[in-house]
């Protein structure tokens, strides 16, 4: 079954939620009149306001109804039945998070998830931890074009998100990205965190046998670069599509889900995976269960 | 984007070594469209100047920013200034030139000598080289900021890592102005990327000189080669020590000499130091970033 789905690498007016609201239902509208019209549109991390804002998370955090309420505002009848996923800081009575919200836009549709970021990127350059809380968990959830699950940049750096993702029975994994570009090594002609993102992207569709897309954030937020580079990728890993880098980019990418079987098929690691895993987690460090010692120990 | 295989990285590939200068290679046309795209929008986009002002002072580094500047906004809204001071080389102005000419970037010459004396000669004529050096390099500072207010244009500095990391230049001179392209370049990737770039070889080829003083080199007030300088200071930065260095096979007296330089200009890298007396002292507990 054919789905359409745009990725849209995107550059906020940091800073500015109404011109970056704007921005985005532009986008969401000429996806909506496009002669292809696609079912979903994927936004990066942090879209509606621009990655690094320290304690400013106060002051641009919004809680997901309202950011559902300010699109559909914006957007009109003309995206009725449109899907979209888009990175925000979301406030609620706990706290703020680095979440991303999947929504149908209309009057017929509504907020269908909410994923919170679990695994909040604290070093170097990056320093979430200082301002907003850990999500709890991955969960799928079905949506008009399959079932989905959602991921937050870092948490796609962990082999275990794809995993459980998978194993909830996500045939499309959303990656929502906000990569500050850093490495400039001759050879790949990208910046090193896109050779990075490359690798744990295709690996985590081809050992799953689901499709992977990756939407990247564009710009530069004092001096830190957003280089682009979103890409898709089937559930055989291979590369879809590449994003162009440094600039904002609507990127259309139409996918077989039924492609995801036939991977699954031919290599069945994901069955492999399924069969082993509870196994896995009882018989795992930490698991509680105490395991014989070894026979002469 | 080219798909291509990652670039080696078992342990042998990453040991240091002094004759392996893999680290510091960089791909010059993917830096040079980062750095492109980096000046449109960090002066364009975030803070809404249409023009710049580059000192021109006849060296790589500065001849490299006009160049990436010239290309970014287009040559008509950079402005180079040649400040030169009585004792700055005739060379340097001719090799300025050549480089405004070769990106078609206008210049103006405005001559520091009178502002530098004026204070020097009446008040402390006995002051030496270092302290005529650094007052030039602030004076130059204050002709690049009254000319940018003037132009409604945005001062871009030149300073390269190598310099920053070595405390080699004059604090709250060379490194005020609000947006530096070459900042994380050490000098030997400044000059491939030069290179790459077009700056003529006369201005990539010359021993570097901060021409404070008549016939002084940056090489030889070192102590060390920027090629030298620069692969240690990676590897200090990326984690190993000296004691690590030394026995992969560099220089000890050149690891300590750089590590020495490293170690004794961390202040140099940071805003004065504020006395914190509460919970909303600005910069420790007030966080905000600097384009928000």
């Amino acid at each position: 079954m054919p789905l359409d789905i745009a990725i849209a690498q995107f550059r906020p007016s940091k800073g500015d939620l109404d011109a970056t609201l704007d921005g985005c239902a532009g986008i969401i509208r000429r996806a909506a009149g496009a002669e292809r019209r696609p079912r979903l549109v994927v936004f990066p991390e942090t879209a509606l306001t621009g990655y690094f804002l320290e304690g400013g998370v106060r002051e641009q955090a919004i809680a997901a109804p309202e950011l559902f309420e300010a699109l559909n505002a914006r957007v009109g009848e003309d995206a009725d039945g449109l899907d979209v996923a888009i990175g925000f800081y979301e406030r609620d009575a706990a706290g703020i998070y680095n979440s991303a919200l999947y929504a149908t836009l209309g009057p017929g549709g509504g907020i269908l998830h909410v994923h919170r970021k679990v695994f909040l990127a604290t070093y170097g350059v990056f320093q979430e931890e200082r301002f907003v809380e850990a999500g709890a968990g991955i969960r799928a959830f079905d949506a008009p074009p399959g079932r989905i699950a959602l991921l937050i940049c870092e948490d796609g750096f962990h082999s275990v998100s794809g995993t459980l993702a998978a194993l909830d029975g996500a045939s499309i994994i959303l990656i929502l990205s906000a990569s500050p570009a850093r490495g400039a090594a001759p050879g790949a002609g990208v910046p090193g965190n896109l050779v990075r993102w490359e690798a744990l992207a295709s690996a985590i569709a081809a050992e799953h046998g689901v499709f992977v897309i990756v939407s990247q954030l564009v710009g530069f937020e004092g001096g830190k670069g957003f280089a682009g580079g979103s890409a898709a990728y089937d559930p055989h890993g291979h590369r879809l599509l590449a994003g162009p880098l440094w600039e904002e980019a609507v990127l259309p990418v139409r996918v077989d889900l039924d492609e995801a079987a036939r991977a699954r098929t031919e290599e069945p690691l994901f069955s492999d995976l399924e069969r082993s895993w509870t196994r896995l987690l009882v018989n795992s460090p930490g698991s509680g269960v105490r395991r014989p010692a070894p026979d002469g120990e | 984007m080219t798909r291509a295989w990652p670039p080696p990285g078992t342990a042998e590939a990453r040991a240091p070594h002094p004759a392996d200068r893999g680290p510091l290679d960089i791909d010059t046309d993917l830096v040079r469209d980062w750095l492109v795209q980096f000046l449109r929008e960090e002066i364009e986009r975030r803070r809404g100047f249409r023009r710049v002002v580059v000192g021109l002072s006849g060296g790589v580094d500065s001849a490299l920013t006009a160049a990436l500047c010239a290309e970014a906004l287009g040559p008509a809204a950079v402005l180079a200034l040649l400040l030169p001071y009585r004792t700055s080389s005739p060379r340097s102005r001719e090799h300025a030139l050549l480089v405004a000419e070769k990106f078609g970037i206008p210049t103006r010459t405005i001559d520091i000598t009178r502002a530098v004396d004026g204070y020097l000669d009446e008040f402390e004529p006995e002051a030496g080289g270092h302290r005529r050096g650094n007052v030039a390099a602030r004076q130059r500072m204050i002709v690049l900021f009254d000319q940018a207010f003037k132009l409604s244009a945005l001062p871009v500095g030149t300073g390269n890592k190598s310099e920053r990391l070595l405390g080699y230049y004059t604090w709250h001179a060379d490194d005020s102005p609000p947006v530096n392209p070459l900042g994380d370049l050490f000098k030997s990737q400044v000059w491939a990327l030069a290179r790459a770039v077009g700056v003529p070889a006369e201005v990539v080829d010359k021993p570097a000189t901060a021409d404070l003083v008549q016939g002084q080199t940056d090489e030889e007030d070192l102590g060390a080669t920027y090629p030298e300088a620069d692969l240690i200071l990676h590897h200090l930065i990326s984690g190993r020590g000296p004691d690590d260095l030394v026995e992969a096979g560099f220089e000890r007296k050149k690891v300590e000499l750089v590590a020495g330089r490293l170690e004794s200009t961390h202040w140099k890298r940071h805003l004065p130091t504020v006395a914190m007396l509460s919970p909303t002292a600005i910069g420790e507990w007030y966080l905000r970033p600097v384009d928000y």
